[in-house]
């Protein structure tokens, strides 16, 4: 087999006393779309916040490529191309959409200054490719809807060319019509080789878009298919009671 | 607003806030114009306004910053105390007895150690609510008594005057450029407003974004080099009284000419308030500091997830905050000639209210430099205004606060009708 793009190996975290995620690993090949399911707190969310750096974990290794990895703040995560959508969408609501974009990654002239009409520049080509109906790019993303500023916060993600991406429910504020063009850039991003963790509770939706999924309870790892090998009903019945019904069996 | 007119400013895309503010400005003047039977709008008295503005307006640019982050600063009037008592000793009692009285060298060095010591004393404040996240309120307050009493301590209670003469021109009581640097300055500065309006044109359109009308353009720029030039022509009426002319020739052992005039044009504090108030809208609108000051008061988390250092952003904040406090001590201390043990004292809460009327939100995240400038004019407009009058200072500091809750009102008002910030 080859190596994964990314490995997250025997990762724990714990709040207080709550073991949040205990001794889970996924990985993720390139041009593959692995998927997170699991009840609300199940440590989903948790657990890809260590990937992107914003928890530190308290055990376990992280390899890109096979190489293990320190990832100790998003800025390490970044450098390792690995971008995030995340749940809350993590915008500054009294930021346009541009400055949000670009957040830390400030397009500059060459006096060191922000250059904001090349960031709006290059917002509106990325928009134009995303969501073609966003026009509202001078201002503040707290006064669009919560479809255009989840389109803002994909943009954010896509534009700096990641090779592993993280989406934590990136549909759940989309129309249809939008939810649409996100698989269809979900697809477009496998074919260029990303490896892509998607959190979902549309278990159709993951069984349609994922290669394999990972189901989570109580901040354990109950199990990881390939979608051709199981049913819906294994999958919920994994998110329900906890138990690998292949494995049982 | 009605037709034409919100049209019309639309077009010009002049922020409503700002043209509110100037003729809350103008409103106030012309019914204390009134009131004081044609002696405040006179150049005389609006250059003593600014005079007596300059420290505040200085320290309200960087209470922005702070109350952007989410964060207070009850301390600057204390620290301002502090760092003008210790550039008054420094200046009078140790710097003279090696370089000499009267030596050029002195307000430099009194000033560089001054901006030294306010940015050490923000940064430390700084550092204890960003790293070890005690509330701002409360270093702040705590700092307010500590500096407060510290500048006591230094002096013993006792006034340090007077101060080196070149020290005190920074004042602008009695550091003016003149008439004709002033003109020069006007002139430079129109032409560097007009060369903006003309580059931020060009690249609109090299992106293809949409641009105003060309006349509406036009009409911006006229406006603000009448601006320019309309506060450099008042400046430059002020004249020089005769009496103190006379005394300067005959200083000189000359005759005064018939009919010689001088007029004083810029004082030296207006034009370091000019230059703190440009400096910090580039901070703010053009660097990535100040861009990230503003995003983590629009999301703290957001911030972070973005690889923004929040605690190190906190202390650079509050040490800003303390050198714009010390470039306000000297102007308070150089404008006074003297540093006593209260000086400053409650100009935390001035500089407060300057911010908070000109726009900057206490929820964070949301505030501009030229709106805590002109709060600061309107403030110091009222007070001077009711001084004039004849109200006295209870009754004045019952309006000012009555007018703080009026303005934040109005402004909560303004942000739900325009539904933006
Ligand atoms: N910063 C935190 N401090 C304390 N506890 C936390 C923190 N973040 C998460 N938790 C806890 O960790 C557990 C896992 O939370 P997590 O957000 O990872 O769930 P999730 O699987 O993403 O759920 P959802 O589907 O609702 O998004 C929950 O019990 C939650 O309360
Ligand atoms: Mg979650």
């Amino acid at each position: 087999m080859s190596t994964p793009l990314l490995e997250m190996r025997n990762i724990s975290i714990h709040f207080g006393g709550i073991k949040a995620v205990d001794d889970v690993s996924i990985d993720v090949m390139p041009g593959e779309v692995v998927g997170l399911l699991g009840h609300n707190g199940a440590g989903k969310s948790t657990l890809i916040k260590i990937l992107s750096g914003a928890y530190k974990k308290d055990a376990g290794e992280i390899f890109v490529d096979g190489q293990k990895v320190e990832i100790n703040s998003p800025i390490d995560a970044r450098a390792h191309n690995i971008e995030t959508i995340y749940q809350t969408l993590a915008l500054s609501d009294n930021l346009d959409a541009a400055s949000n974009l670009f957040l830390g990654r400030e397009i500059t002239t060459r006096f060191g200054l922000v250059d904001d009409t090349a960031m709006e520049a290059e917002s509106r080509k990325i928009m134009a490719r995303l969501n073609p109906n966003f026009q509202r790019f001078s201002e503040p993303v707290r006064s669009l809807s919560g479809g255009q500023r989840q389109s803002v916060a994909i943009a954010r993600a896509v534009y700096f060319n990641a090779r592993i991406l993280i989406m934590d429910e990136p549909t759940a504020a989309l129309g249809v019509h939008e939810t649409a063009m996100v698989a269809d850039l979900i697809k477009e991003l496998k074919a260029q080789g990303l490896g892509i963790f998607l959190i979902s509770h549309d278990t159709r939706e993951m069984m349609d878009l994922c290669d394999r999924v990972s189901v989570m309870k109580n901040g354990q790892l109950i199990g990881t298919e390939r979608v051709e090998d199981v049913t819906e009903d294994d999958i919920l019945s994994m998110i329900i009671m906890g138990k690998n019904p292949k494995k049982a069996a | 607003m009605s037709g034409g007119l919100g049209k019309l400013i639309r077009t010009l895309q002049i922020d409503t806030r700002l043209l509110g503010m100037i003729g809350a400005f103008i409103v106030i003047s012309l019914v204390f114009h009134v009131a004081t039977g044609g002696t405040f709008l006179t150049p005389r008295n609006l250059f003593t306004l600014t005079l007596q503005t300059a420290s505040v307006a200085v320290m309200a640019t960087g209470m922005v910053f702070v109350i952007v982050t989410r964060n207070i600063d009850l301390s600057i009037g204390s620290m301002l105390g502090i760092i003008g008592m210790l550039m008054g000793v420094i200046q009078v009692q140790i710097l003279p007895d090696f370089l000499g009285f009267g030596n050029p060298a002195i307000w430099v060095i009194t000033v560089v150690i001054g901006l030294l010591l306010g940015a050490a004393i923000g940064a430390f404040q700084g550092w204890l609510i960003g790293y070890l996240v005690i509330p701002s309120f409360i270093v702040t307050l705590g700092g307010l008594l500590i500096w407060r009493g510290g500048a006591w301590w230094v002096s013993k209670g006792t006034t340090i005057s007077p101060l080196d003469p070149n020290f005190v021109m920074l004042g602008g009581a009695s550091g003016t450029i003149g008439v004709t640097a002033s003109w020069v300055l006007a002139i430079v500065g129109s032409i560097l407003t007009v060369v903006f309006l003309i580059n931020t044109r060009r690249k609109h359109i090299s992106h293809d974004f949409a641009v105003k009308p060309l006349w509406a353009e036009y009409a911006l720029g006229a406006i603000l080099v009448a601006a320019i030039c309309g506060i450099t022509a008042i400046m430059n009426a002020y004249l020089v009284p005769t009496r103190i002319l006379q005394r300067r020739f005959a200083a000189e052992g000359l005759e005064m000419p018939e009919g010689y005039t001088e007029a004083y044009g810029f004082p030296i504090s207006v034009l370091i308030v000019l230059f703190v108030t440009i400096a910090m809208t580039v901070v703010a609108k053009k660097t990535r500091f100040g861009r990230y000051i503003f995003a983590m008061g629009g999301n703290p988390d957001a911030a972070e997830l973005s690889g923004i250092n929040t605690r190190m952003l906190t202390v650079k904040v509050f040490a800003l905050m303390g050198a714009l406090t010390a470039i306000a001590a000297v102007i308070a201390s150089a404008r006074l000639g003297s540093a006593g043990s209260s000086l400053g004292e409650l100009d935390e809460l001035r500089v407060i209210a300057a911010a908070v009327i000109g726009g900057t939100a206490l929820a964070g995240g949301v505030g501009t430099i030229y709106g805590a400038i002109l709060g600061a004019l309107i403030m110091q407009a009222l007070v001077s205004g009711m001084g004039m009058v004849g109200v006295d200072s209870p009754l004045q500091n019952m309006i000012v606060g009555g007018v703080l809750i009026l303005a934040v009102w109005i402004d909560i008002i303004y942000r739900r009708k325009t539904g933006d910030a």
